[in-house]
């Protein structure tokens, strides 16, 4: 699946347009996230380079979602999200005073781990609402090639072509969790981040979801939380391992060449968890 | 031994069996009830249900005949009057309290609407007579559409709110991590996922004050002109209901009793209504 992606004029954080030759690439520098007054997260620094697929591993509990949730602005949603430290992308910290969380999370998008289609919709409603509800108007021409591109990205087109009116809710769960990717595509962001998009799915729909994200990586950056450590050796170029520190925050112990931290990691810690001598 | 356990499994059977009959029985007589007053506003009234309710209006007192044409009209009025007011309100306040408020704010208005809806429909009708019909120096259809108004607003605010709060959190995150604005995905994904709920809770509010009586004893008071303009007093048919309940004279008993006939198939058939949406609409 190689589409050639044409070049797109989009707008950065102040407004001014920015060719997309040079993609998204996140520095991640002393980054703290609380919930109210419990430290979920602290201290974590890393960069993520472009076109490559990063797992967030690590046991139940030590921040891994928290964590993902503040990459694209989503942690603050949350009743008492709060995070210190930065992050950069291309360069700007998306948590400027006066960054627009609307505007970063267009360029980083985010897939749960439930499937969430909006049940309301049509199919075809549902991947364009990342367009419709964001302008104003658009062209149905404009709507359907997106929609039809989006599909074919998330390999789903050849299922539901037939029934793009039928409603979101028609389909399986691994289709669902495919037509949540196409909506994130659709609105053409340089980051995708997954929240353990697997784990709520059987192993046929995870293997087409593995093959997805390695089809994707060629335009995306990929970021993915998981829980399953052999998704992670499957699918990974780097992997980050995090854990609960002390003060039950979580803490990333080290993070590197996905191959690397498991044949030779350079913590115990992580030597241990890979191991399953724990977690 | 077994015997005992025997025994302990008779007497759980026997309880079971009358717990069900007793429960069966309270079911009977709440179906009952709504079949007791069906029919006995249907006997008592079948003289005058006819073509001649809706079409005629009434006739002066001691003529046979008539109709509450009017009266009908002035309860479609005063509906309509009290929705355009309460539904923007009511619904906004809904969304403020699911979508936008901070949990310690959202639990004030939350009480305050509580405590509004809590009000008795009488209090309602002499506060608006006290802060309309007075400096107005005139009972109106207006002050009657403002009084069902009040009454309208908590209701319609709560059950809009509550509606809105069963759509599942995943859903407002999926629309935000979008980069939808907050409004937009408001209006464009949670409020179409309750739209079911909302209705309904609309349409019953609706119905509940077609059949308010006390507020409009003092706001629209009653006309035996027929509909004279927003500012004038009106009928309704609640109002008429009770007028010609107390009278007198034999044939407005009647047409009290068709009078109420009506405005129990006009809550039931909103109810009826209600339910064919819902269980249509079942996501």
């Amino acid at each position: 699946m190689n589409t050639i992606m044409p070049n797109l004029v989009i707008p950065d954080n102040q407004g001014q347009p920015v060719t997309r030759n040079e993609k998204g690439i996140l520095e991640v520098q002393n980054l703290s996230a609380w919930y109210g007054k419990t430290l979920a997260v602290k201290n974590i620094s890393m960069s993520i380079r472009t076109q490559t697929i990063m797992s967030i591993i690590g046991p139940s509990g030590c921040g891994k979602s928290t964590f993902i949730r503040c990459l694209n602005r989503m942690h603050e949603v949350a009743h008492g999200g709060r995070v210190e430290g930065c992050i950069m992308l291309d360069g700007k910290d998306i948590y400027a005073r006066d960054a627009d969380p609307v505007v970063i999370r267009r360029r980083i998008g985010m897939v749960f781990q439930k499937p969430t289609s909006f049940p309301t919709m049509s199919i075809f409603d549902n991947v364009a609402a990342g367009l419709k509800l964001t302008r104003f108007w658009s062209h149905k021409m404009e709507l359907e090639e997106v929609v039809e591109r989006s599909l074919r990205r998330a390999a789903l087109w050849d299922e539901v072509k037939d029934k793009l009116n039928q409603s979101g809710a028609s389909l399986s769960g691994g289709q669902q969790q495919r037509l949540c990717i196409a909506r994130a595509i659709a609105i053409e962001p340089e980051i995708i981040l997954l929240d353990e998009p697997c784990s709520a799915l059987d192993p046929a729909s995870t293997l087409k979801i593995e093959d997805l994200m390695r089809s994707l990586v060629e335009q995306y950056t990929i970021v993915i939380v998981t829980h399953n450590m052999q998704q992670a050796a499957r699918v990974s170029d780097m992997a980050a391992f995090f854990l609960m520190d002390h003060d039950r925050s979580g803490i990333l112990i080290e993070y590197g060449p996905t191959s690397q931290l498991f044949t030779n990691p350079k913590d115990k810690r992580t030597e241990d968890y890979i191991t399953g001598r724990f977690g | 031994m077994s015997s005992t356990i025997e025994r302990r499994y008779l007497r759980r059977k026997w309880i079971n069996k009358v717990m069900l009959g007793l429960s069966s029985i309270a079911a009977g007589i709440a179906i009952f009830m709504v079949a007791l007053i069906l029919g006995y506003t249907l006997i008592h009234g079948i003289s005058y249900l006819n073509l001649d309710l809706l079409t005629q209006a009434a006739k002066p007192v001691g003529e046979a005949g008539g109709g509450m044409r009017n009266e009908i009209f002035g309860t479609l009025i005063l509906v309509g009057l009290g929705s355009i007011i309460a539904l923007p309100i009511g619904l906004l306040a809904g969304i403020f309290l699911s979508e936008y408020a901070s949990p310690k704010v959202a639990a004030t208005v939350r009480f305050m609407a509580d405590i509004l809806a809590g009000v008795p429909s009488i209090v309602v009708g002499v506060f608006v007579y006290a802060i309309m019909v007075r400096p107005m120096h005139s009972y109106s259809a207006l002050s009657g559409g403002v009084a069902l108004a009040m009454i309208m607003i908590p209701v319609v605010a709560r059950t809009a709110e509550e509606s809105l709060r069963l759509v599942p959190n995943s859903m407002r995150e999926a629309a935000l991590a979008l980069g939808i604005t907050r409004w937009r995905a408001v209006i464009g994904v949670i409020i179409p996922g309750a739209l079911t709920g909302i209705i309904t809770g609309v349409m019953l509010a609706v119905a509940r004050i077609a059949g308010e009586t006390a507020p409009l004893l003092f706001t629209a008071l009653g006309s035996q002109f027929g509909v004279q303009g927003l500012l004038k007093p009106i009928g309704a048919l609640p109002l008429q209901i009770f007028k010609y309940a107390m009278s007198p004279y034999k044939s407005e008993q009647q047409q009290a009793w068709a009078g109420a006939f009506l405005l129990v198939i006009l809550v039931l058939g909103i109810s009826i209504l209600v339910r064919w949406i819902s269980n249509r609409k079942r996501i």
